[in-house]
């Protein structure tokens, strides 16, 4: 058992408590992880400092007023694409996901084959279709609505099915429960299963958000100028691709990881009182 | 009409595919190494995981691409388009492959692997014989879809210059005029990879499912 002391945390199932030995076997271990990950990011360093891309002047764009405006400006949009497209992935999605165990096969076939069409298309073929082919057919769109359909249709399927199953998940003995005290079915949906599903799928809407948002980066294909084109024209405008791109992915990583703890505290009180 | 062009659709497909079986691979030893740092004792390891996996899973996929492919060369390394592009995939989605192999080992009964070492197995035995049959069978679903994911990640290869199915759809498209033909085309394409893998997931499963 000495090598698996090796490996072990202390609060896992797995292993044994660490003894002095395997402690300062594991302390060692960390010390020489920490060396050579940071040899790894040295040596990265080290290959962008000798083509100049350490240089202040270049990384100077990130805290040039003007420039962080101008980003500031594209976040705001990039917000506006991942509000509008959230709240109507979300509408479309549930009628998506009640079609879908609808009784009547009239409209369950419909909503499952628009569901498992639109997931199993990529983003950009959709918008393709929407920015070359519809204008072809006579519907041309402006930019920002083009990609809000493009991610709408897209995400609307994939939350169909995260709110599928969490109607699913709400237990038969529910709604047959409703069914025993005489409610008809729309009561038991609307009443029994739909408020306990919805509990269940607050932090799946910030999931939703965090989902849209990154999928509103395709406004650099439509031209949009949301984040994403913003630092396009950023990099271009300064020649500055490495810098530009980075000040953008902390644009996005910061506002991500803020919604992200938010849906992880509403997981676990959701879970505190289910 | 189809002729040349349906060729050029083809050729497009067979780039997905190969794009995608190139990513795939990628994603999947970078998300076993992200993985065992992140459940690995040894601090630093773990930081360093969960790091990398906050940074890759909140960034838009296209972000990773373009970074990749305007900073590489800037920072000195050349590489063909392509390869800046099925590397960006690859550490896009091995972030996805490092969640899922965390919760497939996570989704294992802890009773179950206190059971086994109360009857004694030694640790290599616990691991082969309880923890990893059970956390693979669980990992087979997701691994399709990041699978079926990363092709359709690949679609984005169109925003970058890399002639795959989406892009050739677009030519096809501003070629012939025949809108409602090339994108069915490409749907089918897409439909077919994602059927594809939907039946190896069902086989995969039905072989690790364990009679009880």
């Amino acid at each position: 058992m000495n090598s698996t002391a090796k490996t072990g945390t202390a609060d896992d199932a797995l292993f044994d408590q660490l003894g002095p030995r395997a402690r300062a076997r594991l302390r060692t271990v960390s010390i020489i992880a920490t060396v050579v990950l940071l040899a790894v990011v040295t040596g990265m360093l080290i290959a962008l400092g000798a083509s100049g891309q350490l240089d202040p002047d270049r990384w100077a764009i990130l805290v040039d007023g003007d420039y962080l405006g101008f980003l500031a400006t594209g976040l705001g949009l990039t917000l506006v694409v991942g509000l509008v497209s959230t709240a109507l992935s979300v509408i479309l999605g549930v009628l998506l996901a009640l079609g879908r165990i609808s009784r009547s096969r009239w409209l369950r076939l419909p909503c499952a084959g628009l569901i498992e069409f639109f997931r199993a298309m990529p983003l950009l073929l959709i918008l393709f279709f929407i920015m070359f082919a519809m204008p072809m057919l006579g519907l041309r769109l402006p930019t920002f609505w083009q990609l809000v359909l493009a991610i709408v249709a897209h995400a609307s399927a994939i939350f169909a099915e995260i709110v599928r199953a969490g109607i699913l998940s709400i237990g038969s003995g529910q709604s047959e429960a409703g069914k025993a005290i005489g409610l008809r079915h729309r009561e038991v949906m609307g009443l029994i299963v739909l408020p306990q599903a919805t509990r269940a799928l607050t932090p799946a809407l910030i999931t939703q958000m965090v989902r849209t948002i990154k999928e509103s980066s395709l406004g650099y294909v439509v031209g949009l100028s949301e984040l994403l084109n913003n630092g396009k024209i950023l990099s271009e405008f300064t020649g500055n691709f490495i810098q530009s791109f980075i000040g953008v992915g902390l644009f996005y990583i910061i506002v991500n990881i803020v919604l992200s703890r938010v849906a992880e505290r509403l997981t676990s009180r959701v879970g505190k009182h289910a | 009409m189809f002729g040349s062009y349906g060729e050029d659709l083809l050729a497009g497909f067979g780039e997905t595919v190969l794009v995608t079986v190139t990513a795939f691979p990628i994603a999947f030893v970078i998300g076993i190494v992200l993985a065992v740092f992140r459940i690995s004792p040894v601090r630093p390891l773990r930081i360093a995981g969960r790091l990398y996996v906050d940074v890759v899973r909140n960034s838009p996929l296209l972000l990773i691409v373009v970074l990749l492919i305007f900073g590489l060369p800037d920072a000195g390394l050349l590489l063909p388009l392509f390869w800046c592009f099925v590397l960006g995939l690859g550490g896009y989605f091995g972030a996805y492959v490092c969640e899922t192999v965390c919760s497939g080992i996570r989704i294992v009964d802890r009773g179950q692997i206190e059971a086994a070492r109360a009857i004694g197995l030694p640790f290599r035995r616990v691991l082969t014989d309880v923890l990893l049959p059970q956390a693979l069978r669980a990992m087979v679903q997701p691994l399709g879809t990041i699978l079926i994911n990363t092709a359709l990640g690949s679609a984005l290869g169109a925003a970058v210059g890399i002639s795959e199915l989406t892009l050739e759809t677009r030519s096809f498209n501003l070629d012939t005029a025949q809108p409602v033909l090339a994108f069915l085309t490409a749907a089918c394409g897409y439909l077919a990879i994602n059927l594809l893998v939907s039946l190896g997931v069902r086989l995969l499963e039905r072989k690790a499912r364990v009679l009880r």
